[in-house]
């Protein structure tokens, strides 16, 4: 975003009268708060502030931020939101959307918004499965999930969000999770980064896919589990035990142990946020021999859309009068005399 | 030289009020282009006009293919002109091709123009002909001038060093010019239009000047005897001013710039490529001084979507599209309704279903326009009747969508979108502006309602960025006040009523006869391009002694207050449309009249005659209406504004 100037406000200030109608223990709360959290921090201005969403579970979200909202269409979202900021570059604007909103029936929408480059955040809640129509198998689902549309486990290969979005040519994609505290860390980033900023948001829907996280986001353990990374850092987790090492000959990342905190001969790498094939292997690593990557994998920002259509629009106006009465009279040309046509 | 086929007749009067040139050719021959410099120059000449571009889907087809031919057909004259033309006096054929597929609609003793050079066994094979038919006498009733052009040409570019194949591509220019000479046209503005076009390519340029000047000399110095002869046509007594040809296109476009200009509001365009819609798109990206945004879209939806985003954040959103794509964005209109936001979308109608027929016209589309959302979900409607209607009807749907936060639907057609007519250049100071305003401040002491309604019915505006304002808008129903969401049973039976009343009580001007009395014995009541064909087949009905009238509909919905009674005092009311009857469906609807179809749904206008033989059978009693029979016969009447000034 840009830097207008900054308001004081309370997270108070963001929250809406309005009844919040997530399930008990949705991780959507968490994200609420934790956006709300982040906003005064930022010293956003609620006015200036557009929470623009699809439809679905996360999509309610703009019902309950005391800023400007539009709650659009099915997987739409992203097509809103890039005519509002077109029409007023000044807006920061959020985006709100689901895997089954984003990647499914939005899927080509937020393809575009992010090759385009629409200065935006994008908050993308990955709960691997349509929660408001009743719990089916969506585009992130795993293989095997169960659910009423796939009885006996799901069949398709499920879709990486943040492997999409790199493909989509996204300059900036973080990763969080609901509950995490460095989520809002996440949230300034994506703000900071003028462009589109991608953040998958893995969120727990604990009515129809309770806990499917777990094997990462749970307290316990979590530290050989998380790879929270920081740019100019080296990639260690487990208390520092461990570290992401790049092999050379495979041209592949892999786990190596630290000694002594010694990452350095463990030949454990640094995070460099602007080095996108690092990023394309850290959004790629499975989990299960892998931690899982958390935080800024990818940012390095690029000429915004809006700032492009601006250009375009000063240089194709340029020496060129908003005449009405000339433009309508323009080209070949002829003039009726009152005397002349005389009728034959 | 001339190897005319047949004896030549009479020919083409020497002074004809108006006459039909048809130039058929393959879809690479630039008909086109040769079609539109002539309308140029023919209004140029002060002749009123009306043309019909009637061309293949595919862009290159297969070169001398019956399915590869692109005619253009103009209707010009030194009177009032309203349709492009029932059946041409002139038939220019490029191509044996060209030929067999537009014969059918040439007039008998019509003038048909050949090149032999294309006449080629080969070509003619491709066009399913066993014999030359400029050779084997089935050309009888015709007049036929065929002789060299591809050889003439390549004659007279040769000072060029131009290879055959470059050569053969100014043959249009050539056979304009023997065209410019037949109606005593200027060949300057051609001369000034080819050298802007080839700027940077003089030589081509002198190339087709010379082969256009060639054309003409060869009228000139050739002048044969029979039908080769100079056509005069004097200009058409028009109104003083300042004119220049227009199309449809091209004044939606100019409209919805001075629509928006009235509204005093930026306008952003979301548009996707499609026949016949793109044009607009192409014209809007070049008046970006006009505050004007546009944006190709990645789908007919995000075009629409972004569109409605920008009215959110407060300036005019348009879209644009056909049939398919209209279909594709049907949801977000219903977003648009119920979110009560201002929106133009501009329906370039085509045949259907589906793909149909991508650059052929239809009216096909009206149910889905007035009737094709999911909901009760009513939206206004308004349709242009010609190219320089649509100027005024562009400025209408900004002026009702502003006004009124509603989504306006604006119908235009192939037949509208393509073709050209002279047009009396307005003056923009002479429209009534009418801004938009925009909520700044509460506006229920010191609450803000954002549904509450002023006294058109319409909630206020408010661009996001405006301190103390802040609120949610969606497409879930909202409180009647608030907008929170509220599903409650009355609140959602108050919504609808409020939106369904808030279109209804658009103030749409009462309904005006466009021909004749307010009662008789038929209303024959079209709406959008059928206007030209329906108002001279009305008018001649009428000089024989009908009592008909031709009603004339631009406001389909809601439709004007008065029409149920206007049409309830005929005895009978006649629908022409280029579809199945959707007019006439909704016209029984609302007013429980017995309005009967007419239907036409083959791509092509209605022509004069057509129409014409159906109001006849009414009119049995009338000499000359025997069982609907009438004659076919192009001479277009004198302006209908002359009887009834509207």
């Amino acid at each position: 975003m840009n830097a207008p100037a900054k308001i004081e406000t309370t997270l108070k200030d963001w929250e809406t009268d309005q009844e919040v109608r997530w399930c008990p223990g949705c991780g959507d709360y968490a994200i609420l708060k934790a956006v709300q959290r982040t906003l005064p921090q930022l010293g956003c201005d609620p006015a200036k502030t557009v929470f623009i969403s699809g439809i679905g579970c996360s999509s309610r979200f703009p019902y309950y931020m005391e800023t400007y909202g539009f709650h659009t269409i099915h997987g739409r979202a992203p097509a809103f939101a890039t005519g509002a900021k077109l029409a007023n570059p000044d807006l920061d604007i959020w985006l709100v959307t689901g895997d089954g909103d984003g990647l499914s029936i939005g899927g080509n929408h937020l393809m575009h918004v992010l090759r385009r480059n629409v200065n935006m955040q994008i908050m993308l809640f990955n709960n691997e499965i349509y929660g408001l129509t009743k719990g089916q198998a969506s585009p992130t689902s795993r293989e095997g999930t169960k659910s009423p549309s796939t009885p006996i486990g799901s069949y398709d290969h499920p879709a990486r969000p943040a492997a999409f979005a790199l493909g989509a040519g996204a300059r900036f994609i973080g990763r969080g999770f609901d509950v995490s505290k460095n989520l809002p860390a996440v949230l300034k980033a994506a703000h900071a980064h003028k462009g589109a900023a991608f953040i998958e948001i893995f969120q727990n829907c604990i009515v129809y896919n309770k806990d499917v996280f777990d094997d990462f986001a749970a307290p316990k353990g979590a530290e050989d589990r998380q790879l929270w990374l920081e740019d100019g850092k080296p990639m260690l987790f487990a208390k520092d035990t461990k570290g992401i090492a790049l092999n050379r000959e495979k041209l592949c990342l892999e786990v190596v142990d630290v000694t002594d905190g010694d990452w350095e001969s463990a030949g454990v790498i640094v995070h460099d946020v602007s080095n996108r094939s690092v990023a394309h292997m850290l959004i790629e690593m499975p989990f299960g021999p892998f931690p899982m990557a958390l935080g800024v994998l990818y940012d390095d920002p690029r000429p915004t859309f809006e700032d492009a259509v601006i250009a375009e629009r000063e240089k194709s106006s340029a020496g060129k009068e908003a005449n009405l009465a000339k433009l309508l009279g323009k080209g070949q040309t002829w003039t009726v005399s009152g005397t002349a046509q005389d009728p034959i | 030289m001339a190897t005319a086929a047949t004896s030549p007749d009479e020919g083409l009067p020497a002074s004809p009020e108006a006459i039909v040139v048809r130039f058929a050719g393959d879809s690479g021959d630039g008909m086109q282009l040769t079609g539109g410099q002539f309308t140029l120059s023919t209004a140029l000449a002060g002749n009123d006009l009306a043309t019909f571009p009637d061309f293949p889907a595919e862009i290159r087809a297969p070169q001398g293919t019956l399915f590869g031919v692109s005619a253009f057909q103009i209707n010009f004259g030194s009177r009032s002109i309203n349709t492009a033309g029932d059946a041409p006096d002139v038939l220019v054929a490029m191509n044996p091709a060209a030929l067999k597929v537009n014969l059918a609609a040439l007039k008998p003793g019509g003038l048909i123009i050949a090149d032999t050079g294309a006449f080629t066994k080969r070509n003619l094979d491709k066009a399913h002909y066993e014999a030359n038919p400029l050779e084997d006498g089935s050309l009888a009733k015709f007049d036929v001038l065929a002789f060299d052009i591809s050889e003439k040409t390549i004659e007279a570019v040769k000072p060029f060093g131009l290879g055959n194949k470059d050569a053969l591509r100014s043959k249009n220019m050539w056979t304009l010019g023997l065209a410019l000479w037949m109606f005593d046209r200027p060949r300057e503005p051609i001369h000034d239009w080819l050298k802007a076009k080839f700027k940077s390519k003089p030589d081509i340029a002198d190339a087709n000047i010379a082969a256009l000047d060639a054309g003409h000399a060869y009228g000139e110095t050739a002048e044969l005897a029979g039908p080769m002869k100079q056509v005069s046509m004097p200009p058409v007594p028009s109104e003083p001013g300042l004119y220049r040809t227009i199309t449809g296109a091209e004044a939606v476009s100019l409209g919805l710039v001075a629509g928006a200009q009235l509204a005093e509001l930026p306008m952003f365009f979301g548009g996707y490529p499609i026949t016949p819609a793109s044009a607009i798109l192409h014209h809007l990206a070049r008046l970006k001084e006009f505050g004007v945004t546009t944006f190709q879209a990645e789908d007919e939806i995000a075009a629409i979507c972004a569109a409605i985003g920008a009215s959110y954040a407060g300036q005019l959103g348009v879209t644009s599209s056909s049939g398919p794509g209209i279909a594709l964005k049907t949801e977000a209109m219903g977003l648009a309704i119920i979110t009560e936001l201002p929106l133009v979308i501009v329906n370039s109608q085509r045949g259907g279903p589906s793909t149909g027929l991508p650059t052929k016209t239809e009216q096909s589309d009206l149910y889905q326009a007035v009737y094709g959302r999911n909901g009760d979900a009513p939206m206004p409607v308004i349709a242009a009747r010609s190219p320089s209607d649509a100027f005024e009807v562009a400025i209408e749907a900004c002026r009702i969508a502003t006004q009124y936060m509603t989504p306006v639907m604006l119908l235009t057609d192939g037949y509208i979108a393509n073709a050209a007519e002279p047009w009396k250049v307005p003056d923009p100071a002479s429209y009534e502006p009418f801004p938009a305003t925009f909520l700044t401040e509460p506006n229920d002491g010191e609450n803000f309602l954002p549904y509450k309604r002023d006294e058109k019915g319409a909630r206020p505006w408010v661009k996001p960025g405006t301190p103390g304002l802040m609120h949610r808008i969606g497409g879930i129903e909202k409180h009647e006040l608030t907008g929170n969401i509220d599903y409650s049973p009355d609140n959602h039976q108050r919504m609808t009523d409020a939106r369904k009343g808030k279109v209804l009580g658009i103030a749409v001007p009462d309904q005006e006869v466009a021909l004749g009395e307010t009662s008789g014995k038929l209303a024959v009541v079209g709406w959008g391009s059928t206007h030209g064909p329906i108002h001279q087949a009305v008018r001649r009905a009428r000089e024989k002694g009908c009592s008909v009238s031709h009603i004339h509909v631009r406001h389909i919905w809601p439709l004007p207050k008065n029409l149920g009674e206007l049409l309830k005092s005929f005895d009978h009311i006649l629908v022409p449309e280029m579809n199945t009857g959707q007019f006439k469906t909704v016209l029984r609807d609302q007013f429980l009249v017995d309005a009967q179809p007419l239907t036409k749904t083959s791509g092509q206008p209605f022509q004069i005659a057509e129409l014409e033989a159906e109001i006849a059978k009414f009119f049995d009693d009338i000499p000359g209406n025997e069982g609907g029979q009438v004659k076919v016969n192009d001479q277009q009447l004198p302006s209908p504004e002359a009887e009834n000034d509207q």
